[in-house]
């Protein structure tokens, strides 16, 4: 598809646009320094090989994914099409029936449980629920990597938390003792993403990180993704259905239908294809 | 559409699966109590818990129990004009059989179901999932500070119940049947040297009374962390969890007091 088609195409999706989407232009993605599907440094960090996976019946149909350093890649698709098996995938919460999955590299189907605890340290996770753990405060939730995983002492564990608080536009005084419960739901996904990035993670997973919230909120959420990726260089893999999100924080965007691949590219190849799938997934946008 | 047979046979698999599944689960916890990190400020907080916030439902029923001990055994020896042995048999049913069975009964309803609750509303808001991502094995955080717990609580607690119950049985004793309070005393003394001593010191009865809770409490915590563990379907799953764990542990405390009860009064008579 030329740059002319693309632009064409585009323009076509105004009403995309004119509603302040932040949608990036392959332009964009090519500026120098970013590390984008095409850029030369394009190193994987998260591979998946011609990946299949069963349960009751077949979920994962020869999946092949490869997520370069500092992208931010978006997994899309209809409800129950495997999309945070994926994530699992990933994680080593599930190992799959066929073909391989490479951690910077590193083979980690045949694992142990402690080995893929180990693996996992690498990687940071938000939740859809945010998963904080009830019965900590909000300090506690997000010191818990650092209690676990590092040697730091009470102070610097304080510190590195009101750092990762104040960056996802929380007040740490007002919020640091407070308990999940007295949040509201766009505070305790910042505070999963404030935990996800404690320890400085390469990678960073998000399984429906705006679902259930209001525009507002999605909007900061989807600018904190985008921050992350800009300013800490975090690849990051999102598991999302809301397609505005998706355009606004991907570098690439796969599209997942009948346990395949139906589309893997960058958000303007996706806003200009014409197959008729895609543009029904995609409805106004 | 299935064979019955073939019913039967995915059934009985799923059955041999969960047998496994609960033994892998508490030979896993029994691993880590050995091994780093050790959570020693959970287990401290779960001995809070399933002991202290237990003491309240244990001391009650035990207390009302070695009561109504006293009660039926006065009518019926009465019959034989045997009444002044009331401490010994209160104090043998209480030290050997019901002290330990219903603390396990009474934790197995108040703390199975809240351990089961508590992991399972864990489970099905990712929470599991979310110290799995985290490096952290939830065995190690969540199963082994509970059993460790309830392993030191349930016998502190079985005490503190077989005393209330002897206690009990003395209020009944002076109060209703008129035996005197040194009397009595002297009975529950005589009962609890008649079986004789281990190491000199120990009794008989101890040995048995506070050997079955001490399985009672692996029993309860493994039973309510598997339930909880294993559950799925949401609150509803949630529910169902409780409901398992805490007929599950019930049944389990109740059969294995049979079999552990053969095999103490073999060992020792």
């Amino acid at each position: 598809m030329t740059d002319d088609r693309v632009r064409e195409e585009a323009a076509d999706d105004e009403p995309l646009l004119a509603r302040g989407i932040e949608h990036r232009s392959a332009r964009e993605e090519a500026r120098p320094g970013r590390a984008g599907a095409g850029s030369p440094d394009a190193t994987p960090v998260i591979e998946l090989s011609h990946v299949y996976l069963s349960f009751a019946a077949p979920l994962l149909d020869d999946i092949s994914l490869a997520v370069a350093r500092g992208e931010t890649l978006v997994i899309a698709g209809e409800s129950g099409t495997g999309k945070s098996t994926i994530l699992k995938l990933i994680l080593r919460l599930l190992v799959p029936d066929r073909g391989e999955i490479r951690i910077d590299g590193e083979r980690i189907n045949d694992l142990s449980f402690e080995e893929a605890l180990e693996v996992r340290q690498k990687m940071g996770m938000v939740f859809q629920g945010a998963a904080l753990f009830d019965s900590m405060t909000v300090f506690e939730n997000v010191a818990y990597p650092l209690r676990e995983h590092t040697d730091l002492d009470d102070d610097a564990i304080e510190e590195r938390v009101r750092q990762k608080l104040e960056y996802v536009d929380l007040d740490p005084d007002k919020v640091m003792q407070q308990l999940p419960a007295e949040l509201s739901g766009g505070m305790r996904k910042r505070v999963g993403i404030a935990r996800g990035i404690a320890n400085d993670p390469a990678i960073l997973l998000y399984d429906e990180p705006t679902s259930g919230l209001d525009p507002l909120t999605t909007g900061t959420i989807s600018r904190l993704i985008r921050k992350l990726q800009r300013e800490k260089g975090v690849s990051s893999v999102v598991v999302s259905h809301d397609m505005r999100s998706a355009f606004s924080i991907a570098t690439r965007i796969a599209l997942l239908a009948k346990r395949r691949i139906a589309f893997l590219g960058t958000p303007d190849e996706m806003a200009a294809t014409q197959d008729y799938y895609i543009r029904d997934f995609l409805g106004d946008l | 559409m299935f064979h019955p047979f073939q019913r039967l046979n995915e059934a009985a698999k799923r059955a041999v699966q969960g047998v496994q599944s609960y033994f892998v689960l508490a030979w896993n916890a029994i691993r880590f109590t050995v091994a780093r990190p050790f959570y020693g400020g959970d287990v401290i907080q779960q001995m809070d818990a399933i002991g202290v916030q237990s003491l309240g439902i244990v001391l009650l029923t035990g207390f009302f129990t070695g009561m109504v001990l006293a009660l039926q055994f006065s009518v019926q020896m009465a019959q034989f004009g045997a009444t002044m042995y009331l401490g010994r048999l209160v104090t043998a049913s209480m030290i050997r059989e019901l002290g330990p069975v219903l603390a396990g009964l009474m934790v197995a309803g108040r703390v199975g179901s809240g351990i089961a609750a508590e992991i399972g509303s864990m489970r099905v808001t990712e929470q599991i999932d979310a110290l799995n991502t985290l490096g952290t094995d939830p065995i190690k955080k969540l199963v082994t500070p509970r059993l460790l717990a309830a392993l030191v609580m349930l016998p502190v607690l079985t005490i503190l119940a077989d005393l209330v119950g002897i206690f009990g049985g003395n209020v009944i004793a002076s109060l209703y049947v008129g035996i005197p309070a040194s009397l009595y005393w002297r009975t529950v003394w005589e009962q609890i040297a008649a079986g004789g001593f281990v190491l000199h010191y120990i009794p008989t009865d101890f040995i048995q009374g506070l050997f079955k809770p001490f399985v009672f409490g692996a029993l309860i915590a493994i039973t309510g962390c598997y339930f909880g563990l294993e559950t799925s379907g949401g609150t509803e799953g949630v529910g169902r969890s409780t409901t398992r764990t805490v007929v599950t542990a019930s049944v389990l405390i109740l059969t294995t007091d049979y079999f552990m009860t053969q095999i103490l009064l073999y060992i020792l008579p």
